[in-house]
C-alpha cells in the first residue's frame, strides 16, 4: 500500500500555555484535495503554517513524501507551495521581479521564463512591469498563486485562497487546483465558505478547537467517509465562537 | 555556488527595494549630518583638543545613523510578512544573514561617504583617506555584524525601536572604542599605542562567526 503523501500524527501546538492544536491526525494522498473548515481560532492557519515549515510543532510528527518536516526542513520546503492569508510580496518590486526573485530562491531553472509563463497563466502578463504595491487585492492574490506554483511543488497549502478574487479569479483558482490534482499533486486548503469547500475539496475536514471534528466527502455535505466520525453539528461548528 | 547566488539575489532585492522606496538611506544620511552639525556647535573645538573630540563625534554620528538603518533591515520585512515568505524558501539562513549584512554595510557605507567630507569640513580635520578607509570599513563591519543579528531579534518584538539600541550599544563598545582611538591616532599619533585595528579585526571575526551560527535560531520562530 502506498504511503500517504502527507502524514500527520498527533500534531499539537501551544502558544505559551494555550493549546491551539490538540492532536491532529490527517493523511493526504497524491491526486487529492482536502478542504479545512472551522470557526476563527479553530487552528486552520496554525496547521497550515506548521505544514509549511513556518511554525514549529509542539508535539507529534509530520511527514511529507516520507520526509520529516523538522529533520528535513530544507528538502521539504522544495515540495511545498504556500499561499498565506496575507500575500507576502515585495511592494516595491514589480510582479515579474517578485516571481523572478523567488524563482532564484527556489533555484528554478530559467526563472525569468518560468515567471513570465506563470504571469500569463494567472492573467497578469500585462501587469508584469507594475509594482506589486500598485496591484489590486485580487491581482496580488493571483500573483501569490503564481509564486506558490513557481517551483512546481507537489503539495499546495492554501490559506483562504479565494480572498480578494473575483468570479474569474475564483474560476482560475479552481482550474489551477484541478490541474495540480490531475498532475498527481496534493492540495490542502482552508476556507470559511462551505460553497468553496464543496466545489474544490474531495473531502472536507472540520476543525473545532484544535481537533478534527469530522471528515466528510466533498460535494456531499451529508456524507461521511468510511471509518470517519460523523459531525453532529456540521454547520453550527463553523460559526465563530462567542 | 547556490549559496552565493542566493546571497546576491537577496542583496539585489534589498537594494532595488531601497532605491525605489528611499526610506532608509535619506533618513540615515540626514541624521548623520545633523549629529555632526550639532556636535560641531556643542563642543568648543581648539587645535589642542581636536584629536580627542572630533573622532568621537564622527563615530557617534556613524553609530547612531547606522542604528536607524539597521532597525529597518528586518523589521520592514517582518511587518509586511515577507520575511516569513523568505523563510519558506529553501534558503540557508546564513545566506539571509550575509545578504542583510552586506546590504547594511552598503547602506551605511554610502552614508559614511556623504558624511566624511562634511565631517572634515566642519571639524577642520584632514580626511587621511587611505589610512581612514580601513578604520571606517572595519569599524562599520563590527557595528553592522552585531546590528544585523540583533535587528532580527528586536524585529520580533513590539518595542523594537527601543530594544535595538539597548541590545546593540553595550556590545559594540569595544569596536567603538577601537575605532575612535584608531581615528584619533591619525590626528595625533601616540607612541606605543595599542593595536586598535587588531582589536577591531578580532571583534569582527568573533562576532561574525557567532552571528552566522546563531542567526537561524534568531530568525525562525
Amino acid at each position: 500500500m502506498n504511503r500517504p503523501y502527507l502524514e500527520i500524527k498527533g500534531l499539537k501546538k501551544s502558544y505559551a500555555l494555550k493549546p491551539i492544536l490538540r492532536g491532529i491526525d490527517l493523511e493526504l494522498n497524491q491526486g487529492e484535495c482536502k478542504a479545512l473548515m472551522g470557526a476563527n481560532g479553530a487552528g486552520k492557519t496554525t496547521l497550515l503554517r506548521i505544514l509549511a515549515g513556518l511554525t514549529a510543532p509542539s508535539a507529534g510528527s509530520v511527514r511529507i513524501d516520507g520526509l520529516d518536516l523538522v529533520q528535513d526542513a530544507q528538502r521539504v520546503r522544495r515540495l511545498v507551495g504556500f499561499v498565506g492569508h496575507q500575500p507576502y510580496l515585495y511592494d516595491d518590486l514589480t510582479a515579474l521581479e517578485n516571481l523572478h526573485f523567488f524563482g532564484r530562491m527556489y533555484a528554478v531553472r530559467d526563472a525569468q521564463q518560468r515567471a513570465r509563463a506563470l504571469l500569463h497563466r494567472v492573467g497578469l502578463e500585462k501587469r508584469a512591469q507594475e509594482r506589486a504595491g500598485t496591484l489590486s487585492r485580487g491581482q496580488v492574490q493571483r500573483l501569490a498563486l503564481a509564486r506558490a506554483l513557481l517551483h512546481s511543488p507537489r503539495l499546495l497549502l492554501l490559506d483562504e485562497p479565494h480572498t480578494g478574487l473575483d468570479e474569474q479569479g475564483n474560476k482560475l483558482l479552481e482550474t489551477l487546483v484541478d490541474e495540480h490534482v490531475a498532475q498527481d499533486g496534493a492540495v490542502l486548503f482552508a476556507t470559511h465558505q462551505l460553497e468553496h469547500a464543496l466545489k474544490l475539496g474531495d473531502s472536507i475536514i472540520t476543525l473545532d478547537n484544535g481537533r478534527i471534528l469530522s471528515t466528510r466527502r466533498g460535494g456531499d455535505p451529508c456524507g461521511t467517509l468510511p471509518g470517519e466520525q460523523a459531525c453532529p453539528l456540521p454547520l453550527e461548528s463553523l460559526k465563530e465562537r462567542p | 555556488m547556490m549559496f552565493l547566488e542566493q546571497v546576491f539575489a537577496i542583496l539585489w532585492k534589498d537594494i532595488r527595494c531601497e532605491l525605489r522606496s528611499k526610506q532608509t538611506w535619506i533618513g540615515m544620511g540626514l541624521f548623520a549630518l545633523l549629529v555632526l552639525v550639532i556636535f560641531n556647535f556643542a563642543f568648543d573645538l581648539r587645535v589642542d583638543n581636536k584629536a580627542s573630540v572630533a573622532p568621537g563625534a564622527l563615530w557617534v554620528a556613524f553609530v547612531f545613523a547606522s542604528l536607524l538603518g539597521l532597525g529597518r533591515t528586518i523589521a520592514a520585512e517582518r511587518e509586511k510578512g515577507s520575511m516569513d515568505r523568505l523563510l519558506l524558501c529553501p534558503v540557508d539562513r546564513k545566506a539571509i544573514y550575509l545578504a542583510k549584512l552586506l546590504g547594511n554595510l552598503l547602506f551605511i557605507g554610502v552614508v559614511e561617504l556623504v558624511a566624511l567630507p562634511v565631517y572634515a569640513a566642519l571639524f577642520d580635520v584632514p580626511l587621511f583617506a587611505s589610512a581612514l578607509i580601513p578604520i571606517v570599513l572595519l569599524g562599520t563591519l563590527g557595528v553592522a555584524v552585531i546590528g544585523t543579528l540583533f535587528s532580527a531579534m528586536a524585529a520580533a518584538t513590539r518595542a523594537r525601536e527601543l530594544l535595538l539600541p539597548i541590545l546593540v550599544f553595550p556590545l559594540i563598545v569595544p569596536v567603538v572604542i577601537g575605532a575612535v582611538r584608531a581615528t584619533s591616532t591619525l590626528l595625533a599619533p601616540v607612541a606605543n599605542d595599542p593595536p586598535w585595528l587588531g582589536l577591531i579585526v578580532a571583534f569582527d571575526i568573533i562576532f561574525l562567526s557567532i552571528s552566522m551560527l546563531t542567526f537561524g535560531y534568531v530568525i525562525e520562530e
